[in-house]
């Protein structure tokens, strides 16, 4: 079963393709990279996610998977080397429901603060620093989310290091406050040297033009 | 002795979910009722991220989020599985609950928190996510198949609240001739046991959700 061929349909300055990436790297799985051109959907990427013609979609002999988290899942029960979730129940629910955190309030606080303006931008900005602060919380003193080595949380939030950073140079708002989240802050510089993390990261330079494209595109440009 | 409670109220579907599992399993446990205009100091100790219902408390150690806690039950209780064996399949029911929550309720909450004109594309847009679900019914008697599983506990709001739903917005969604294998799953599944025995009274939701639109509808009205 785990002998059959993978594919992952992403694109390049995509988190959630990133994440599952990232998990293919971790646990030594080959696999075949597409990537898809979002403004161009492939037949074979509408024929594998028609659901919601989103990336990334993990084929694996042939069955399609979408959802960054499902697919983490999928990868870990059927690929057991370098393990992302940890063996006990509750360590397991603590780590989806930090993942889920990370997706269900993290993620769209900071894409507010990145489309919002003015008034809108700064309770979005502060809304985000929140969310933070409690997602800092479930990492505590720990080195990692996942303890010694990363796990499915450092997977499923490790993109903000990056794309936060992107967002507070862009539309100049401040997502990761140093002084309020130090434990976090940290994690954040920690868990993008790791070297597997490290060398599947976009190249930066290209993703800021990137996110700045977009930001024009959706905001008209000032801040 | 292995100690299980639950932390719930009376109308929350999502409670509901867990209130099913732990009943599937035959898992003794006890259930404090909340009063979310008046929440416990417990709650807030137990949940004190989301302050929300429901929260499975096992041994004195919280779980919180609906998906999470099922995942906790399953993985805890080897009883009566929830979820398939096959990690693809597994994947898939997991894909489908999401789904569920992320597209089909959301949809049809906003279909049920409109009116007019407005009330009418949401009721398209919703219908265009059920279609995915009666697709995906073919040949089952269950999402989960033969039995109930995971994705038939996540959307089984759909068997009584939706009803609820479409008689206070005045609406009609899940109507026989346009989705028969949906309508044929409602009546299945509400009517299986333990499902059947555990429904809040209908009448009492009516009320409650007339009320929930009302001040949705008068909060447009003031924008």
């Amino acid at each position: 079963m785990s002998g059959e061929t993978v594919e992952l349909l992403g694109h390049w300055a995509s988190p959630s393709a990133l994440r599952v990436k990232w998990t293919l790297k971790l646990k030594e799985i080959e696999y075949e990279y597409v990537e898809e051109d979002l403004a161009n959907k492939s037949p074979l990427h509408l024929e594998y996610n028609p659901v919601h013609k989103k990336i990334p979609v993990l084929v694996h002999g042939g069955k399609p998977l979408a959802e960054s988290l499902v697919i983490l899942e999928y990868l870990d029960e059927t690929w057991k080397r370098n393990p992302i979730l940890p063996d006990d129940p509750y360590e397991r629910a603590q780590a989806r429901f930090w993942a889920r955190f990370v997706d269900d309030k993290c993620a769209p606080s900071i894409l507010s603060a990145f489309t919002k303006k003015g008034e809108e931008k700064e309770k979005a900005g502060k809304e985000a620093r929140e969310n933070l602060k409690i997602l800092e919380s479930g990492l505590g003193k720990k080195q990692f989310f996942g303890g010694e080595s990363i796990g499915f949380v450092d997977i499923a939030a490790g993109w903000i290091g990056l794309w936060a950073r992107m967002v507070e140079e862009i539309a100049d708002v401040n997502i990761i406050d140093t002084e309020t989240m130090p434990l976090l802050d940290a994690w954040f510089r920690r868990v993008l040297q790791v070297p597997i993390l490290k060398e599947c990261l976009p190249p930066q330079d290209r993703l800021l033009e990137h996110n700045k494209g977009f930001y024009k595109n959706l905001t008209g440009g000032s801040s | 002795m292995a100690e299980v409670k639950l932390f719930r109220t009376w109308s929350s579907p999502f409670a509901l979910r867990i209130v099913w599992a732990l009943k599937l399993k035959d898992v003794p446990y006890d259930t404090i009722f909340e009063d979310l205009a008046n929440k416990s100091s417990l709650l807030l100790q137990f949940n004190p991220v989301h302050k929300k219902v429901p929260v499975l408390v096992h041994n004195g150690k919280s779980v919180a989020e609906s998906f999470v806690i099922l995942e906790y039950i399953e993985e805890t209780w080897k009883h009566n599985p929830l979820l398939p064996e096959d990690p693809y399949d597994r994947a898939t029911a997991r894909f489908w609950a999401k789904f569920g929550e992320e597209k089909v309720l959301l949809s049809i909450w906003e279909a049920f928190n409109s009116e007019g004109k407005e009330q009418e594309e949401c009721i398209v847009k919703a219908k265009e996510n059920l279609k995915y679900l009666e697709e995906e019914l073919k040949g089952k008697k269950f999402f989960g198949g033969e039995r109930i599983g995971f994705a038939d506990i996540a959307l089984g709001w759909l068997a009584d609240y939706e009803g609820v739903f479409e008689e206070v917005a005045s609406m009609k969604l899940i109507a026989e001739d346009e989705f028969p294998l949906l309508s044929e799953w409602k009546r299945t599944f509400a009517d299986a046991p333990i499902i059947k025995e555990n429904w809040p009274p209908r009448d009492k939701l009516v009320i409650k959700f007339q009320a929930i639109r009302e001040a949705s509808l008068l909060k447009k009205l003031g924008n």
